[in-house]
């Protein structure tokens, strides 16, 4: 399995290279570890697996997710409840790592608070992960947490807002590694009706500017949404849909055949 | 024109979403040339003087030095308009608003305080208000929800944790990522991302270079301590920079025991607390050892917050100021003791400054202690805790 000796970056590209391949932009999912928790989580986490998901998002649990909008805010309040820590998020990542890559999505306080960035890295590769998205790290605060990651060959993927001024974008694409995280709306996570009419030329420009890939979340929240996305950007994300789907199935496998179903269908809107 | 500091040491940064950098550029560029601006410069002293009624005076409070065995200065902040220091920062980051062409304005509140100041400015300058409040906070600050609903601001619940200060504060910052473009965001202590902590301190000390002033002129020496609550750290931070290098000045920073450091229910990041990341900036938090955010817990609403400014966070680890705490209880019977001593109502906030004078008393030299409020806020939540 020559898998098992890439990098944790070098997956990432081999994941967004297969979707590519195949003519359509890359599907990745996002997940809250913990929610509603941790048994269902494991079953998400699978059932992603199971259903075209090509990369995951794993979210860990934080008190104060400052980026967050309602429906992932009271997931992680909900998971934390339910007794997640770092450790058992990690341990939904291992779950699923040798099946694709996974990118863990945790703020900052959850990278510092357990010995530092260096050991969380450390802990992170052990369990897998291919990298990691820190959304309340911008450019400018991220130097030690991208070299602590790096040393253990995982990414550190940084974020593109609408607001960040054209010069700064090519300042985060030129240290971008895995792929640049285009945020589709001045806003936090949340499901949208309609995303902006901006986001095209956005996604251009940064992909004019970037070396890796780009994908947009934040506001994805059908398949069509995804598919339109998919038009011009390297991925789609679909965070707080996926989510509320998790939040309203009753039990583990109902969560799992939920979220399976959403994915297989916006596999299908990706692929025409 | 002189940079606007990021960083307190290792404390202080800007952990926040990306969506908010430009935003604290355009700010950091626009208070780096407004307080170089001498038509600022004025329009503010003016506002100061007419407005808020400053310079506020410096009252040597006769009955409380002799219950304490040494003289006690009070810096009368509760004799500001809208009653505490806080519409100090509020006017300067309405003005500086105003200049940025935002005509949009949120902030955060617990006591209702800073609230109450932010609304004021805004009706004086003609710009929309928003306030966010824990609904805890609106049960036990209720004369300052109602004051801000009369001045034209809209008061908006926050149910969220402990429904107190750290989810309103949560709540401000979700709304000026999602309306950022139109809208600033008026922070009420030296907290969050920078600039911040340097901005908020730059309009506080003007509390500091009055009571310096002050003091000099009726003491003819420098007093021997600064005492004063530290909540999120402004009217502290705002009392002791102009003294930071006077070394012989001790500075002596109150934090919120709340039920006893012990109990764990408190609001002393700076003795109990972690370093760690909150509200965009990095310094000490009260915090688990996952780094999850604690519930803080003080009986004063404003003090009530499970972190503080990062320049607190350095003076703590330098030395040049002394962090201690004081309970509910105590703080509770310092409240009403000054009352009866001065014919002074204090805030519950600063009524922990009271405290931990009157327990320190006696010694060389003279005191001055920050009021940073007056007490008319929390009267009806005294009654009902004391059963008075
Ligand atoms: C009267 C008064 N003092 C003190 C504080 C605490 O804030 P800070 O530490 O920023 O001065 C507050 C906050 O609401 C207040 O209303």
């Amino acid at each position: 399995m020559p898998e098992a000796t890439l990098t944790g970056v070098e997956r990432i590209a081999v994941a967004f290279e297969a979707a590519r391949s195949e003519g359509r932009a890359a599907l990745m999912p996002y997940m809250m570890a913990g929610f509603p928790d941790h048994e269902s989580s494991l079953a998400i986490a699978a059932a992603y697996a199971d259903s075209g998901a090509d990369l995951i998002e794993l979210g860990v649990p934080f008190s104060d997710p400052l980026a967050d909008g309602p429906t992932i805010h009271a997931a992680a309040t909900a998971a934390l409840g339910a007794g997640a820590t770092l450790g058992s998020a990690l341990e939904v990542c291992g779950s699923v790592s040798d099946r694709l890559p996974v990118v863990l999505m945790a703020y900052v306080n959850m990278v510092l608070a357990h010995g530092g960035a260096a050991e969380f890295a450390r802990r992170a590769a052990a369990a897998g992960a291919a990298g990691a998205i820190v959304p309340d790290l911008p450019l400018g605060e991220a130097e030690e947490v991208r070299a602590a990651l790096a040393a253990a060959g995982l990414a550190l993927v940084p974020l593109v807002a609408p607001t960040t001024p054209p010069e700064r974008r090519a300042r985060i694409c030129a240290v971008a590694r895995g792929f640049v995280y285009v945020v589709s709306t001045v806003g936090t996570t949340g499901e949208r009706a309609e995303l902006p009419a901006a986001l095209a030329d956005l996604v251009a420009a940064t992909k004019a500017e970037s070396e890796v890939p780009v994908a947009v979340g934040f506001g994805i929240s059908t398949p069509e949404q995804a598919a339109e996305v998919g038009r011009v950007a390297d991925g789609a994300i679909v965070g707080s849909r996926l989510v509320r789907a998790a939040a309203e199935a009753g039990s583990p496998e109902a969560a799992a055949e939920a979220v399976g179903a959403f994915l297989r269908e916006t596999r299908v809107a990706l692929a025409g | 024109m002189s940079a606007v500091e990021e960083r307190f040491g290792p404390y202080g940064g800007r952990y926040v979403p990306e969506t908010l950098i430009a935003a604290l550029d355009e700010l950091t560029d626009a208070w780096a040339q407004a307080r170089d601006d001498d038509a600022f410069g004025e329009r503010l002293a003016q506002l100061h003087r007419d407005f808020i009624g400053r310079p506020t005076p410096l009252y040597r409070a006769g009955r409380l030095s002799e219950r304490v065995g040494r003289t006690v200065y009070l810096k009368r902040e509760d004799l500001a308009h809208t009653g505490a220091h806080k519409i100090n920062n509020a006017i300067g980051q309405g003005l500086l608003a105003q200049r940025m062409g935002k005509l949009r304005v949120i902030a955060e509140t617990g006591a209702g305080q800073h609230g109450v100041a932010t609304a004021t400015v805004c009706a004086l300058l003609g710009l929309e208000c928003v306030v966010y409040m824990g609904t805890e906070d609106i049960r036990r600050q209720r004369p300052n929800v109602e004051r801000m609903g009369l001045l034209g601001a809209e008061v908006v619940p926050v149910e969220a944790g402990a429904r107190t200060l750290k989810e309103a504060v949560s709540a401000a910052i979700r709304d000026w990522v999602a309306n950022v473009e139109t809208t600033h965001y008026v922070i009420g202590s030296v907290v969050g991302p920078a600039p911040f902590p340097a901005l908020v301190r730059d309009l506080q000390r003007v509390i500091g270079d009055e009571a310096r002033e002050q003091a000099l002129a009726a003491e003819g020496a420098l007093p021997a301590r600064l005492i004063a609550c530290v909540g999120g750290g402004s009217n502290s931070i705002g009392i002791f920079t102009p003294f930071v290098a006077d070394e012989e000045v001790a500075l002596i920073g109150v934090e919120a025991a709340g039920e006893g450091l012990e109990s764990g229910r408190h609001g002393a990041s700076l003795l109990a607390g972690r370093t760690g990341v909150l509200h965009g900036s990095l310094s000490a938090v009260i915090a688990d050892e996952e780094g999850q955010i604690l519930e803080a817990h003080s009986v004063s609403a404003g003090l009530d917050y499970p972190g503080v400014g990062p320049e607190h966070a350095q003076l703590r680890d330098s030395g040049r100021a002394t962090y201690t705490a004081v309970t509910d209880a105590a703080a509770l019977a310092a409240f009403g003791e000054l009352s009866r001593l001065e014919g002074i109502v204090p805030a519950l906030e600063p009524s922990h400054a009271i405290a931990w004078l009157l327990e320190n008393g006696g010694g060389e030299g003279y005191d001055v202690l920050c009021l940073s409020g007056r007490g008319d806020k929390d009267l009806a939540e005294v009654m009902e805790l004391t059963g008075a």
